[in-house]
């Protein structure tokens, strides 16, 4: 039966090619502006580490002046000064932690003919690369005794071993940053995950590549690498000693395995900010314990614009849904004298409007199908666009099977009313009309 | 023309009726505050910078903070760039108009405040404001024994002690007129941290160079101090600008072969990468509203069409009673001018609606009144287009229809 629903279906549609392509075009369409822009809100809101993230907390902390402190309204500060970073790093309390910060570094080239470049890159502390589950070609992070022995080590991207050493396993050679060498202890695999968590509030961005260059924060420092994003909450007497300065400029992150080491390490925090306090070297004492979606919400990363983007896309879906029940609609009414005929000869009303309904889900799937085409070309489009996240714009599956899940149901509801219309017309005033 | 025969139809055809007035007030509603968006869009794209951005050139060399002679090579820097033919101003500066990278700090207008009024970009370097191009309004711009160094400043700073700290500046007319609304800005007072600076001249304006909060765009100060971060600023005639860019180059490198350049590029460039965003943005709400426009105006031709083959045979019959082509025409075309006025009215309400919305999400201001006869207007004369087709073929019918298939 449905192969003959199937054969009527394609017959009307064949009867006005010009409608059906209206109609399948106005589908496509919303159906392409809509995927495309979730795409992009899928990817941009996404997790960026979906094995780990509900173990990763962002301890938060305020050391500024008392001044400006609105109760219930100021948020503790996103990034730490050098002392209390140490401090939590050395109480041990989490699985595992380690601090960062972002930074710039000149890299000189192998070959002597070469421009030397400036590379992204993290300073931070070995449990780094446990923590965040980063993946490694060759070799391996760093131990806690190279952070104490400010040991000259770096691990590289991926990417940075392929510039090069074309490649090849480097770990053991030395790679000359900011005018001092450097051994390779361990080459990363492409890893960069998305959205960029612990760049957040280091002066790094929020969506794209990964950084080139990863040293020992204790080895950097003691080089003069600056970092990124240094806040300083009071009169600063020398740059140079970022340490002892009353600057921020450092984030921290902690690795808690289950609920109660969340819980314990929150009062932990908290009686470090009393402590502090009673020290004399907080006037505030909020603390916070964000994981790291919360950590995402929080810095809202996600531009404004690309929600704006997909409201608009769906109001434009909703518009060529509109646009397709009164198509089919019209369709439908046009051909009373049919439905009136088939009811006549026997059809039931279920199968008037099972028959519409085919033909609506067929209107679905073209319209999906097509759908799929503006879809890459809209993402080719985001792609070419000057954002961050432009190169990430890429159709996965599960968008490709939602397209025609959307496609459909679009259709389909598009479908109701037109083909409940068909279903409950009387046949006998339609065969007398006719 | 008769409007009620029109009615009665339209009541027997309830739900086709009711789907184009949805599909009119949904597309009017999106195209209107899409339309606003595109606007605001522009109006941030074309934000006037105070400075004569055609003129501007713009180089960074890696941070030569941590040598020791900093200053001297500094000043061998600018006696260089100064020599080649076609430059008019060199300025060592912190930072550029849409540059990205800035410097702001918190200003007081009372050392006890405990918050402040406002963050306002700071902008250094001995000869800024001659060579930004910006325009003096009221006052005085800054004068060679203002100036101090950078490094005395923090110095300065660090030891608490007021005599090594700026005590002039000059300021935006934006920021003057925020900080005392209607009074004048000259003589007063502004605190950075519980130091008091004297405002001693106003510029038309100066933008920042990153902007977080369009109000904000235009609160700049510039302050006498001499800085050597490795960034100049350079300005020429237009048509000399790639040729001064390319000889400073060179002679930068030719000071010291073992920097890294960093940017070099026009302040036209500067202005484009910086409100790129804003306009592919834009453009893709072009894009919507354009398709919106289409399918809305197809969706009209679509059940135009159907409504007229289905009605072939009244209107037949109206033609063999005397009806003219005009009326036929008529009576599509007033149909669908009804069905558009009902559309924009219910359109206009859910635009109002998605206005405030959009108010209290992305701190957009109040829809024009402008906006809604404008949209009318334009979806009032998409219906009518629309329309003017399925119409014709109507007033094509023949009267001899009626005399058939009955």
């Amino acid at each position: 039966m449905l192969r003959y629903y199937v054969d009527l279906a394609l017959r009307s549609l064949r009867r006005d090619k010009v409608l059906t392509v209206l109609m399948v075009l106005a589908l496509a369409l919303g159906i392409g502006a809509s995927i495309t822009t979730l795409t992009v809100l899928r990817l941009l809101s996404g997790d960026p580490l979906p094995q780990k993230s509900s173990q990763l907390y962002y301890p938060r902390i305020d050391p500024n002046p008392r001044n400006g402190y609105i109760e219930g309204q100021t948020k503790p500060e996103a990034v730490m000064t050098y002392v209390d970073a140490m401090n939590l790093l050395n109480a041990h309390r989490a699985k595992r932690q380690a601090a960062m910060a972002l930074m710039q570094a000149k890299v000189a080239p192998l070959r002597a003919h070469e421009r030397p470049f400036y590379s992204d890159g993290v300073m931070t502390t070995s449990d780094f690369f446990t923590m965040f589950d980063a993946p490694f070609q060759y070799g391996g992070g760093w131990t806690p005794t190279d952070d104490a022995n400010r040991a000259q080590l770096v691990v590289i991207a991926g990417f940075l071993n392929d510039k090069l050493f074309g490649g090849a396993n480097s770990v053991g050679k030395t790679i000359r940053i900011e005018d001092h060498d450097f051994r390779i202890v361990g080459v990363l695999k492409d890893w960069s995950p998305q959205p960029r968590f612990y760049t957040q509030e280091l002066g790094g961005r929020s969506y794209g590549d990964g950084e080139a260059v990863f040293l020992p924060l204790a080895a950097a420092r003691a080089i003069d690498i600056t970092p990124n994003s240094v806040n300083c909450f009071a009169s600063v007497s020398d740059m140079k000693h970022l340490e002892t300065q009353p600057c921020m400029w450092l984030g921290l992150w902690v690795e808690l395995g289950d609920a109660a080491a969340v819980a314990s390490y929150k009062e932990f925090l908290a009686g470090y900010a009393n402590q502090q306090q009673s020290l004399g070297r907080f006037q505030r004492t909020e603390t916070d314990l964000p994981d790291l979606m919360q950590w995402l919400r929080d810095e809202q990363v996600v531009p404004d614009d690309v929600r704006l983007q997909a409201a608009l896309a769906f109001g434009f879906l909703l518009i060529c849904v509109v646009n397709t029940v009164g198509l089919l609609l019209a369709k439908c009414l046009r051909r009373s004298g049919e439905i009136g005929v088939r009811r006549a000869l026997g059809a039931t009303r279920r199968d008037v409007f099972v028959q519409f309904m085919v033909e609506a889900s067929m209107v679905g799937l073209a319209g999906g199908l097509l759908g799929l085409v503006f879809t890459e070309l809209g993402l080719w489009g985001v792609r070419h666009q000057p954002a961050q996240y432009a190169s990430l714009a890429h159709l996965n599956i599960e968008m490709f099977l939602f397209t025609f899940v959307v496609a459909l149901v679009a259709s389909l509801i598009a479908g109701l009313l037109p083909a409940w219309r068909a279903c409950v017309l009387a046949p006998a005033p339609q065969l007398k009309a006719a | 023309m008769d409007i009620l025969p029109i009615l009665s139809t339209l009541r027997r055809h309830k739900i086709t009726a009711f789907l184009v007035i949805i599909e009119i007030a949904l597309t009017c509603a999106i195209v209107c505050n899409a339309v606003f968006l595109i606007s605001q869009r522009l109006d941030r794209i074309h934000m006037q910078s105070g400075v004569a951005e055609h003129e501007l050139l713009q180089i960074v060399l890696t941070d030569i903070g941590v040598t020791k002679d900093e200053k001297a090579r500094t000043l061998t820097d600018i006696a260089a760039l100064r020599q080649i033919p076609g430059v008019t101003e060199v300025a060592s500066v912190n930072q550029a108009p849409f540059g990205n990278s800035s410097w702001n700090s918190g200003i007081k207008l009372d050392p006890k405040q405990r918050v402040s009024t406002l963050n306002a970009s700071t902008y250094y370097g001995e000869n800024a404001l001659q060579t930004l191009g910006t325009q003096l309004v009221m006052g005085r711009n800054l004068q060679p024994d203002d100036y101090m160094d950078f490094d005395d400043v923090v110095k300065a700073a660090a030891a608490k002690d007021p005599k090594g700290i700026p005590k002039v500046t000059v300021i935006t007319q934006t920021l003057a007129e925020r900080l005392w609304p209607g009074q004048g800005a000259l003589g007063k007072q502004i605190y950075l941290s519980d130091y008091p600076i004297t405002v001693v001249g106003v510029v038309k304006d100066l933008v920042r160079p990153s902007i977080f909060d369009d109000a904000a765009a235009k609160f700049s100060m510039v302050f006498p101090v001499r800085i050597t971060e490795g960034q100049y600023l350079i300005r020429t005639a237009p048509e000399n600008r790639d040729a001064v860019l390319k000889a400073a180059l060179e002679k930068l490198k030719a000071i010291n072969p073992h920097r890294v350049v960093l940017k070099k590029r026009s302040m036209d460039e500067m202005r484009h990468d910086f409100f790129q965003n804003d306009r592919a943005m834009a453009g893709l709400l072009v894009g919507v509203c354009v398709a919106l426009l289409v399918v809305t105006a197809l969706g009209i031709v679509g059940l135009g069409s159907f409504w007229v083959a289905q009605r072939r045979r009244q209107i037949g019959v109206r033609r063999a009673l005397g009806a003219t082509r005009r009326n036929i025409l008529n009576y599509f075309q007033t149909e669908n001018f009804l069905l558009a006025t009902i559309g924009i009215v219910v359109g206009m309400v859910m635009a109002y609606g998605i206005n405030l919305l959009l108010m209290v999400h992305y701190e957009l201001p109040r829809l024009p009144a402008i906006y809604f006869p404008v949209g009318a207007l334009l979806l009032w004369a998409i219906g009518q287009l629309a329309v003017l087709g399925p119409a014709m073929r109507a007033a094509a019918v023949p009267p001899v229809v009626a005399t058939r298939s009955v």
